[in-house]
C-alpha cells in the first residue's frame, strides 16, 4: 500500500520534472502570462476587468482572421491589438466615464467578446495558420544545436526550445516590472490605482492614465489570446481560451500584482492545466481516482481557490490597489 | 467643453425613457456589428423575432429558455441585494441538477411521480445551496474574494459533472458511449396543452422572492446588509447569519433552476446542462435592476434572443453567437445609459439671467442644505 | 519685508463673479475674492457657506458655472487640478489626499513635473534633482526632501508609508508636496481641525515663514481666535456670497461673527446645571481593545458617567473614540475590561440587547451615512432599523415606524419631501436630526453622541446642542464625542481626554483651558500636568 503510494508519487514526479512536460507547460503558460501582465496593469490603474476571456477571444479571432486573410504576421498582431483594445475601450468608457459597476461591465465584455469572436472565428473555422507565419514560430531562437551532456540537453529541451513568442512574453513581463517600479510613469500609474483622488490632486491626468492602461492591458490580453489559434493550435475553435481568461484574473492576485512573479505563476497554472493529459498516458497513475483526468482538470481552479483563501487570511498583507471597484468622482468626500 | 454634475433625483418616466434609449443604442450597435460581419441586418433581426415569437413552437421554445434564466436570475438577485457577487450561477445550476439526478438514481423506482419530483427539487435546492455556501463560508468568515471564488466553483462543477459523465455515473447501457442514464419518466415534468408545467417554477419563485425582499424581516435585513454592513452591525443585526441565509437561498434557488431544467427539458445530466444560463442570468438581474418582476420580463426578452439565435443559425447560417453580441451590447448600453439618470451634462457656462432664473426656482426644502456634501463633479 | 511684497503690481490671484451650482443649490453666488502675495488671508464662513467650494474652484477641482480667475494678473481657465498646479496654486485638502500604502516620498514625487530649463529659480535645481533620483535612488530623493522640508521647519520621515504617519505629519507631507510643485499660492482647508493647539501653533509658524518668502496663503477656517492670531486680512462668506473683506487688526471677533452668521447671536451655549446627585450611569473598567491587525486602540480605559450630565470626550482623530463608542454599543468586543450600566453588565451583550438596556448611540461618521442610516432608504425604513426586530413574526410592520417617523419629522422640524424620500438626498442637518430623533425616541438612559454636529452650520449645530441639553435635563447621561475644543468646553460638564486609547484624565469643563486639553491630547496625563511635567 505505502509502496504503491510512493511509487505513484515517484511516477508523478518523473512526469512533472521531465523535460518534455516542462516544455509543454512553458508553452501552455504564454497565453496566461501575457493575459496576467495585461490584467495586472489594468488593475494597477484601479480597474478590475473581468472581461479578460472576452478580450483574449477578441484578440485571437481578429488576429487569426487577419492572419488567414493577409498572411501577414504584423497585421495579425496589429489587429489582435485592435480587437482586444476595442473591447477594453468599451470597458473603459463604461467604467471610467460612465461609472458603471466594474464587475458587471467586465462580464458584459466577456459575453460580447466571446460572441463577436465566435461569430468572426467561424468564418475561418476550416483554415490553418498560413505557412509563412507558422514558419516564424518554428524558429527556436535560443535552442542549442548540439547540447553537450545530459544537463544541457535537459535545459535545452525544457527551456530553450521555444518559439519567439514565449521569450517575448517573458521579456515583456520583466520590462513591465521595471516600468512599474523604476519609472515615474509607473509610479503615477500605481498612485492612480492606490488613491485616484490623491493622484488627481497631484496633477496627474487620471482619466487619461486609466484609459491608457485599461486599453494597453486589453491589448496584451489580445496578443496572448492570439497565441492559441495562430501558434499553439494552428486553427480556430470557438471559445478556445476555455476559461484561461478567468484564471488570469485569479493569477493577478496569486502574483500579488507583480509582473515578474507572473512568469512563475503562469507556469504553475499552465502546467497544472496540462497535467491531467500527461498523467492520463501513464496507465498505473490514471487508474488512481485522484489522478483521473477529469479530477485533475480541477486542479488549477482548486489552486486558485486555495490561493484566494490563503491571501484572505493574511490580514497584514497588502490587499491590492485600493481603488479597485470604486468609481472615481472628482472631489467626492 | 462640457462638464458633468450629479443629479439629485429622477422620475420613473425618465428611468424608463433612458433605459429604452440604452436598449435602442444597443440594438443599433449590434446592427452595425452584424453588418460588419457581412450578414443582412434587417433580415437577421426579423428572423430573430420570427424565431422567438413567430409560431407556437417558437414561443414554447422561448419559454423553455425563459424558465432556467428567470429562476437563476431571481436566485442571484438575492445575493446581489447583499452586494455579494455570486458569479457562480452556472456551477450552482449544475450541482442542483447533479443532486437531483443523484436522488433520482437512489430513490426506489416504484415511488409516485410527484413525490419523486418533490424530492428532486429539494435535492436541487440543497445541491445549489451547498455549492454556493462553500465560497459563502469563506467570504463570511474570512472575507475571501467571493467574485473569483464563486467563478472558480463553476469550473469545479463542470469538471465534476464531466467526471460523473465519463466515469463514475457512466451508463453501461450506452455501449461504450459516454453518458448518464435518463431520469425515470415519471420524474419528468408533464406538459399541459403543449406547455411544460415547469413554467410554474418562475411564477412561484418570483412571488416568493418579491415577498421575501419587500415584506419580511429577513428581506429587510438583506437590503440593509447590502447597503452598509456597518449600519447592519450597528442595528444589532447578525450580519454573518443573514449573509449565510441569503447565500443559501440564492444558491438554493439557482439549484432549483438546475433541477427543473433536468426534469423539464434535458432529462439527463451533462456538463452543458447549464448552457451559460448562470452567466446570462447575471446580466438579466442587473438589467432588471434586481427587481423581481422586472427579472421575469427581462428574462423573457433574453430568452427570445437566445431562441431566435438558434433559429437564425439554422435558417440563415448566421452564427448563434450573434445572440451573445446583442446581449453584451444591450447590457453595456443600458448600464451606460443609467449614467444619464445620475448625472447631468452641462455645455458651456451659465448666463447670468439663467442663473437668476434657476435661483428663483430653487426648491425651498433644500435651502439650508450644505452643498459640499452632495457634490459630485468631474470634467472630461 | 511684508510691505515690499504688498506693493507688488498684481494680487497673487483674484477671482471675480465665481458662481457654482450643485443641482438646485447655489454654492457660490458671484463671489469675488482676492489675495496678495505675502499675506495670510482667512476665508471665514460657516459650514456650507461655500468656502471649500470656492477654493476647490481655484484649485481646478470644480469648474465654475460663471466667473473669472486671474493668477498674477493673467487670465486662467483650469480644467483639472494639474492646470492649477501649473499656475502655482496648491491646495491642502481637509481630508488629506495620500495613498496610505505608498511612502511619503512616492506620494510627494508622483505627478511632479520637470521645471522649465534655466528659469533661474533656486529651487529648480533641487526639483530637477529630486525628479532625477525619484525612480533610481529613493535614498537620495529622501535626503533632498528632508533638506527642502527643514527650510520651513517641517520634519517627517519620508521613507515610511504615509499610512503610518501621524495626522500632523501627513499634513506636513501635503504641504511639502504642494511646495515642491512650485506653489506660491497655498490654500489650507481647515488645517487645524485635527491638530492639537500645540501642533496648530507650530503650523502657524511654518505658514508665517512661507508668507515671509512671498507666498500667498489662504486659510480656511471658522475658528475666530485662530484667524485673529494668524491672518492679515479676512474675507467672510455667507450662504455662498462674499460679504466683506477686512483687515484683521481693524476688526473684533464679535463683528466677524455677525458678518459670518448674518445676525447678532450669542455664541455661548446655554449650559444647564448638571444633576447634583451624581448617580453613576455608565461605568467602564479597564477596557482594552486591539483591532484585527492587532493595533491597540483602547488601552486599559476606565471612567464613569453620571445621570443628568454631559461627559465630553476629546482626542486626536483615531485616538480610540470610535472603538470606545462601538464597545459600549456592543458592535465590537473588547479583549479585556467591563462595561456596566446601572451596575448591570452590558459587555458581551448583543447590540440589540444593549439598546434594550437603555443605551442609544448616534455616531456620525465622516461620510455622515456609513453608520446608523441606510442611505437609499426613506426615513420610515430608517426608523424601522432599531425596531423591526422587536415585533413578533417573520414580517416587518411598517405602520408603527410610519407614525414614529411623522412624529420625529414634526418634533425636530426635519425637512423632507416624503417619508420614503431617500435620506441620502436630505441635507446634512436633516440627516443628523433623523438619527438623533430616532435615538431620542428610544428614551435612553445613556446617549452616545459622536461627532453629532459634523459639517453642520451654526444654526443646525445649536439645534443639536439644544437637543442634547434637553436630554441632560431629562436626566439622561450623555457621552459627547467631539472635535472642536471650544464646543466641548462650552457644552460639556466634564471632559475626558483620550490619547492612543488611554484615559489622560478627566477635567472640569468650567476650569480647564484648551491648552491643557491639547497637552493631554498629545500624551501628557493630567497628573503629570499638575506636577508640572510636560512632554510637549
Amino acid at each position: 500500500m505505502i509502496g504503491d503510494f510512493f511509487s505513484s508519487i515517484g511516477s508523478l514526479l518523473s512526469i512533472v520534472f521531465s523535460a518534455s512536460f516542462i516544455a509543454s507547460g512553458v508553452a501552455f503558460s504564454v497565453v496566461m502570462l501575457l493575459g496576467t501582465v495585461g490584467e495586472l496593469i489594468t488593475e494597477r490603474a484601479g480597474h478590475l476587468n473581468l472581461g479578460v476571456e472576452g478580450m483574449m477571444l477578441l484578440g485571437a479571432s481578429m488576429g487569426y482572421y487577419t492572419a488567414v486573410r493577409s498572411s501577414n504576421l504584423f497585421l495579425a498582431l496589429l489587429f489582435a491589438c485592435i480587437g482586444a483594445g476595442f473591447g477594453a475601450l468599451l470597458y473603459a468608457i463604461l467604467t471610467v466615464t460612465l461609472r458603471v459597476n466594474q464587475n458587471v461591465a467586465g462580464l458584459a465584455l466577456s459575453i460580447f467578446g466571446a460572441g463577436l469572436a465566435n461569430a468572426l472565428g467561424s468564418k475561418v473555422a476550416n483554415t490553418t495558420t498560413p505557412d509563412n507565419i507558422a514558419k516564424v514560430f518554428t524558429w527556436k531562437p535560443l535552442s542549442l544545436t548540439s547540447p553537450s551532456g545530459p544537463f544541457l540537453s535537459y535545459i535545452n529541451k525544457a527551456f530553450l526550445s521555444h518559439d519567439i513568442y514565449v521569450y517575448l512574453a517573458v521579456l515583456l513581463a520583466i520590462a513591465t516590472t521595471v516600468f512599474l517600479f523604476k519609472t515615474r510613469a509607473g509610479l503615477e500609474l500605481r498612485l492612480t490605482g492606490e488613491n485616484t483622488a490623491a493622484a488627481d490632486a497631484s496633477g496627474i491626468k487620471v482619466t487619461r492614465i486609466k484609459y491608457l492602461y485599461i486599453i494597453l492591458g486589453g491589448m496584451l490580453c489580445g496578443i496572448g489570446g492570439l497565441y492559441l489559434p495562430l501558434v499553439q493550435q494552428g486553427s480556430w475553435t470557438n471559445n478556445m481560451t476555455a476559461g484561461q481568461g478567468w484564471l488570469v484574473v485569479a493569477l493577478v492576485i496569486f502574483v500579488r500584482w507583480h509582473p515578474v512573479k507572473a512568469i512563475a505563476g503562469a507556469y504553475v497554472f499552465g502546467s497544472l492545466t496540462i497535467l491531467g493529459f500527461s498523467v492520463q498516458l501513464n496507465e498505473k497513475l490514471s487508474s488512481i481516482p485522484i489522478f483521473n483526468q477529469y479530477i485533475m482538470s480541477m486542479f488549477p481552479y482548486l489552486l486558485t481557490i486555495i490561493v484566494l483563501i490563503a491571501f484572505s487570511s493574511r490580514k497584514k498583507a497588502w490587499p491590492g490597489p485600493k481603488e479597485i471597484g470604486r468609481p472615481y468622482f472628482r472631489e467626492e468626500r | 467643453m462640457f462638464r458633468i454634475t450629479k443629479k439629485e433625483s429622477f422620475t420613473k418616466a425618465e428611468a424608463i425613457i433612458y433605459r429604452l434609449f440604452g436598449f435602442s443604442v444597443g440594438i443599433i450597435f449590434s446592427g452595425i456589428i452584424i453588418a460588419a460581419l457581412g450578414y443582412p441586418v434587417f433580415k437577421t433581426f426579423i428572423s430573430l423575432a420570427e424565431g422567438s415569437f413567430g409560431s407556437s413552437i417558437a414561443i414554447r421554445n422561448t419559454i423553455s429558455f425563459l424558465i432556467p434564466l428567470s429562476v437563476t436570475a431571481l436566485g442571484l438577485s438575492i445575493a446581489f441585494k447583499m452586494r455579494y457577487w455570486n458569479i457562480g450561477g452556472e456551477g450552482q445550476i449544475l450541482m442542483g441538477a447533479t443532486a437531483a439526478m443523484g436522488v433520482s438514481m437512489v430513490l426506489p423506482s416504484g415511488m409516485p411521480g410527484p413525490l419523486m419530483m418533490l424530492s428532486m427539487l429539494v435535492a436541487g435546492f440543497i445541491g445549489g445551496s451547498i455549492w454556493a455556501l462553500i465560497p459563502g463560508f469563506f467570504r463570511i468568515n474570512m472575507k475571501t474574494n467571493e467574485t473569483l471564488f464563486t467563478l472558480m466553483m463553476n469550473y469545479l462543477a463542470i469538471c465534476f459533472v464531466q467526471y460523473l459523465y465519463f466515469e463514475l455515473w457512466r451508463d453501461p447501457a450506452k455501449k461504450g458511449f459516454p453518458g448518464i442514464q435518463d431520469i425515470p419518466f415519471r420524474a419528468r415534468i408533464p406538459y399541459v396543452s403543449g406547455i411544460s408545467l415547469a413554467i410554474l417554477a418562475p411564477l412561484i419563485i418570483v412571488l416568493v422572492v418579491y415577498f421575501l425582499i419587500k415584506k419580511t424581516k429577513l428581506g429587510y435585513e438583506i437590503r440593509v446588509v447590502g447597503e452598509s454592513e456597518p449600519t447592519a452591525h450597528y442595528a444589532g443585526m447578525n450580519v454573518k447569519k443573514i449573509m449565510f441565509v441569503g447565500v443559501m437561498l440564492s444558491g438554493g434557488i439557482v439549484g432549483v433552476a438546475g433541477a427543473v431544467k433536468l426534469m423539464g427539458s434535458t432529462g439527463t445530466l451533462s456538463s452543458s446542462l447549464g448552457g451559460g444560463a448562470g452567466f446570462t442570468a447575471i446580466v438579466i438581474a442587473w438589467l432588471a435592476n434586481l427587481s423581481a418582476p422586472m427579472i421575469v420580463l427581462v428574462s423573457f426578452l433574453i430568452a427570445a434572443l437566445e431562441q431566435g439565435a438558434q433559429f437564425i443559425q439554422v435558417r440563415m447560417g448566421v452564427p448563434a453567437a450573434v445572440a451573445d453580441i446583442v446581449k453584451g451590447l444591450i447590457l453595456m448600453s443600458v448600464l451606460g445609459s443609467e449614467f444619464m439618470l445620475r448625472y447631468k451634462i452641462l455645455f458651456g457656462v451659465h448666463t447670468a439671467s439663467k442663473k437668476l432664473e434657476e435661483r428663483a426656482s430653487v426648491d425651498p426644502t433644500m435651502q439650508d442644505s450644505d452643498p459640499e456634501s452632495e457634490v459630485v463633479e468631474d470634467s472630461i | 519685508m511684508e510691505s515690499i511684497v504688498r506693493n507688488d503690481l498684481h494680487p497673487a490671484f483674484s477671482m471675480r463673479g465665481i458662481t457654482k451650482m450643485f443641482g438646485t443649490v447655489l454654492a457660490n453666488d458671484s463671489v469675488d475674492f482676492e489675495v496678495l502675495p505675502g499675506e495670510i488671508h482667512a476665508l471665514l464662513g460657516e459650514n456650507g457657506s461655500g468656502k471649500s467650494t470656492l477654493m476647490n474652484v481655484l484649485s481646478g477641482i470644480y469648474r465654475p458655472d460663471d466667473g473669472q480667475i486671474e493668477v498674477y494678473g493673467e487670465l486662467k481657465e483650469f480644467r483639472s487640478p494639474g492646470d492649477a498646479i501649473d499656475s502655482g496654486i496648491g491646495m491642502i485638502h481637509q481630508h488629506y489626499k495620500l495613498a496610505e500604502a505608498m511612502t511619503a516620498t512616492e506620494n510627494i514625487v508622483a505627478g511632479m513635473k520637470k521645471p522649465p530649463k534655466n528659469s533661474g529659480k533656486k529651487d529648480d535645481v533641487l526639483r530637477t534633482d529630486i525628479l532625477r533620483y525619484a525612480s533610481r535612488s529613493p535614498a537620495k530623493t529622501q535626503q533632498k526632501i528632508i533638506e527642502f522640508s527643514s527650510r520651513f521647519g517641517i520634519e517627517f520621515d519620508p521613507s515610511i508609508p504615509a499610512g503610518q504617519l501621524s495626522v500632523s505629519q501627513k499634513q506636513s507631507v501635503e504641504i511639502i508636496k504642494v511646495l515642491l510643485r512650485g506653489a506660491s499660492i497655498l490654500i489650507l482647508d481647515e488645517p487645524t481641525a485635527v491638530l492639537t493647539p500645540q501642533e496648530a501653533k507650530k503650523l502657524f509658524s511654518v505658514l508665517r515663514k512661507m508668507a515671509a518668502q512671498g507666498c500667498a496663503i489662504v486659510f480656511i477656517s471658522h475658528k475666530l481666535n485662530e484667524i485673529m492670531a494668524l491672518c492679515d486680512r479676512v474675507t467672510v462668506l455667507r450662504k455662498g456670497q462674499s460679504i466683506e473683506t477686512c483687515t484683521v487688526s481693524e476688526i473684533d471677533a464679535y463683528d466677524l461673527v455677525e458678518k459670518m452668521v448674518g445676525r447678532k447671536i450669542n455664541l455661548s451655549i446655554n449650559k444647564p446645571d448638571p444633576d447634583p446627585e451624581r448617580r453613576v450611569c455608565l461605568d467602564v473598567k479597564g477596557l482594552t481593545y486591539s483591532d484585527s491587525k492587532s493595533v491597540p486602540k483602547l488601552d486599559n480605559l476606565s471612567f464613569t458617567t453620571y445621570y443628568g450630565e454631559i461627559l465630553g470626550v476629546a482626542g486626536l482623530a483615531g485616538g480610540g473614540q470610535k472603538e470606545l463608542c462601538e464597545s459600549i454599543a456592543g458592535i465590537i468586543r473588547p479583549q479585556q475590561g467591563d462595561i456596566l450600566v446601572d451596575n448591570e453588565r452590558i459587555a458581551g451583550l448583543s447590540p440589540r440587547d444593549i439598546t434594550q438596556k437603555g443605551v442609544a448611540m448616534c455616531f456620525i461618521p465622516e461620510d455622515r451615512l456609513g453608520m446608523g442610516l441606510v442611505a437609499s432608504m426613506g426615513i420610515e425604513e430608517n426608523i424601522l432599523l432599531k425596531e423591526y426586530a422587536l415585533t413578533k413574526g417573520p414580517l416587518i410592520r411598517m405602520k408603527d415606524a410610519t407614525t414614529k417617523a411623522e412624529q420625529i419629522i414634526n418634533e425636530l422640524e426635519i425637512k423632507t419631501p416624503g417619508l420614503k424620500h431617500p435620506v441620502r438626498m436630505l441635507s446634512g442637518g436633516n440627516i443628523q436630526k433623523v438619527i438623533l430623533g430616532r435615538e431620542i425616541h428610544l428614551n435612553p438612559k445613556l446617549m452616545i453622541a459622536a461627532y453629532a454636529v459634523r459639517g453642520l452650520d451654526i444654526h443646525s449645530s445649536y439645534t443639536i446642542y439644544n437637543l442634547l441639553n434637553e436630554q441632560k435635563q431629562k436626566n439622561v447621561s450623555v457621552l459627547y464625542i467631539g472635535e472642536d475644543l471650544d464646543v466641548l468646553i462650552d457644552l460639556c460638564d466634564r471632559i475626558m481626554v483620550l490619547c492612543q486609547g488611554k484615559n489622560m484624565g478627566i477635567v472640569d469643563a468650567s476650569s480647564t483651558t484648551k491648552e491643557e486639553i491639547g497637552q493631554m491630547m498629545s500624551g501628557t496625563t493630567l497628573e503629570e500636568l499638575k506636577r508640572g511635567v510636560s512632554y510637549v
